[in-house]
């Protein structure tokens, strides 16, 4: 599994002495994440699309939007799929295949990042009650991995779902009009859901690893808030964490959250 | 804020905020297995069975330093009340790298070489909570197959109704719709108090989700009591 291309173990051992000290080979702090862009409309054909850049960490991320039967348990609601693809070209890592288990992580975090803050009034892309709704489609692809891919994915999903207009829908025959948009955006809320991951490495928490410092984190936390509020968390990885380093991720978390939203809200234009 | 509440705050079944469901634990439920068990949450149950650890197959997949925990999580079709497809989906497989991760800290299977130790789980019976009653019947299983362990994990989900806390999340809790809604935090702990899993789904303040924290790491205990009790009723 792409064993050759890791990181060597005496990158390895300098990454945790350099954060003995406070330092990182990039001369980030701990609690700084790499220059974030974001550049819109990377596809003509979707309703939404970004390019996100942490780094040389990069993702495209695209909303496009389908009509179809609304789910037994929420017969009034509009549909979300989200899906992330680690695309070979982005990493030595990765291979062709069925999807594994690092994509599905991130397609299903964003998934829940994006639902459990409610950021889509998915109630609002109900067509027709029991029949027709909206469903909206959320992909992610990688393009260059040098580490945190899943945050560049939670800033691009809000920036592509953001920016995205309604397809055009023709009443009569009760079907997309492809090609064609109208004015309308995606019914969104005002709480701009983020992700903000935070990694263990020895005794020190960092954020925005690059590849090499993804390597060496021993467990990671990845929390979905809206600022004030925390929606959805989940840690992975294999090592266990004291409660007092889980407050301190949660504090910062909030923190990274007022930096990042600023980014956002710039390219938002507000 | 919250104290005042839940004084006044009634749960469905009637429990106490601070109350699991009745917890039944019981090591031994799979003959084959090197090691098994079952633990349950009232409603909800888990078995869960070890194998290894043996050779790991396919080759490539060996590691040479050390042994590989490798946890799958299965919920029967008929195990809730719209069936579900059987085989592996994308939450099947989230869950059984949870788990995984959750086991791995307290497992020491550094001196296994090239091994694999399986996990299966199959939750039977489901009325929520099912990661941590999974969670839960695994760590026994591993202990009932010898694996070397430095603790015991323990695991329990803490809910957020409206603004209330409680311990261990029914389904009818889970969709629990006034106010604020449910808010879901299966979380595990070593015997030692450590955190070796948490997930989140709702709408939470950071101090409250602290306060959550504190509560499941004391409703931790009590599931450990459980496991150990069925532990040592182990004779074989």
């Amino acid at each position: 599994m792409g064993e050759l291309y890791e990181t060597s173990e005496i990158t390895r051992e300098r990454i945790k002495k350099y954060l003995e000290n406070g330092k990182r080979f990039d001369g980030r702090k701990t609690d700084e994440f790499r220059e974030i862009t974001i550049e819109p409309n990377v596809s003509k054909n979707a309703e939404g699309s970004v390019r996100v850049r942490i780094g040389k960490t990069e993702v495209l991320v695209g909303v496009k939007m389908g009509v179809g039967e609304p789910y037994p348990d929420s017969r009034d609601k509009g549909n979300l799929m989200v899906t992330a693809e680690f695309l070979p070209l982005s990493s030595s890592r990765f291979e062709l295949g069925p999807p594994k288990f690092n994509s599905i992580e991130v397609g299903r975090l964003i998934d829940r990042i994006i639902r459990e803050s409610k950021f889509i009034d998915l109630e609002k892309l109900c067509i027709k009650e029991g029949e027709k709704v909206w469903s909206v489609f959320i992909d992610i692809y990688s393009i260059n991995d040098d580490g945190n891919l899943l945050d560049a994915a939670g800033i691009g999903a809000v920036a592509a779902l953001k920016i995205a207009k309604m397809p055009k829908y023709d009443e009569k025959e009760e079907k997309i009009v492809h090609g064609e948009w109208s004015t309308k955006n995606i019914p969104l809320n005002k709480e701009i859901p983020l992700s903000i991951t935070l990694h263990k490495v020895g005794s020190h928490i960092i954020v925005d690893p690059t590849r090499e410092e993804e390597d060496v984190s021993e467990t990671k936390l990845t929390i979905g808030s809206t600022g004030e509020y925390i929606s959805s968390m989940q840690k992975g990885d294999e090592k266990s964490l004291t409660v007092e380093e889980l407050n301190e991720m949660i504090d910062l978390s909030e923190k990274m959250y007022k930096k990042i939203s600023l980014k956002l809200e710039k390219f938002l234009g507000k | 804020m919250t104290a005042k509440k839940s004084e006044s705050f009634e749960r469905p079944d009637g429990r106490k905020t601070t109350e699991t469901r009745q917890m039944t634990a019981k090591v031994g439920v799979v003959p084959n297995a090197d090691g098994s068990a079952m633990f349950s949450f009232g409603d909800t149950i888990a078995i869960a069975a070890v194998y290894g650890p043996k050779k790991m197959h396919p080759q490539h997949l060996q590691d040479s330093e050390k042994g590989t925990l490798r946890c799958t999580y299965n919920m029967l079709s008929f195990s809730v009340t719209d069936r579900i497809k059987p085989g592996p989906s994308r939450r099947s497989m989230e869950i059984g790298k949870i788990t995984e991760w959750a086991l791995a800290p307290i497992v020491m299977i550094d001196q296994f070489p090239n091994t694999v130790v399986d996990v299966h789980i199959s939750i039977i019976q489901a009325n929520a909570s099912t990661r941590c009653a999974g969670i839960n019947a695994a760590a026994m299983a591993l202990a009932h197959a010898g694996i070397p362990m430095d603790s015991i994990v323990s695991s329990v989900s803490l809910g957020k109704l409206d603004k209330q806390l409680v311990v261990d999340v029914s389904k009818a809790e889970e969709d629990w719709e006034e106010g604020e809604g449910a808010t879901d935090m299966p979380m595990s702990f070593t015997s030692d108090g450590k955190l070796t899993h948490i997930q989140l789904d709702g709408k939470i303040k950071r101090e409250q989700l602290k306060e959550a924290i504190e509560m499941a790491r004391e409703a931790s205990k009590k599931v450990y009591e459980v496991q150990k009790k069925a532990l040592k009723e182990v004779t074989e």
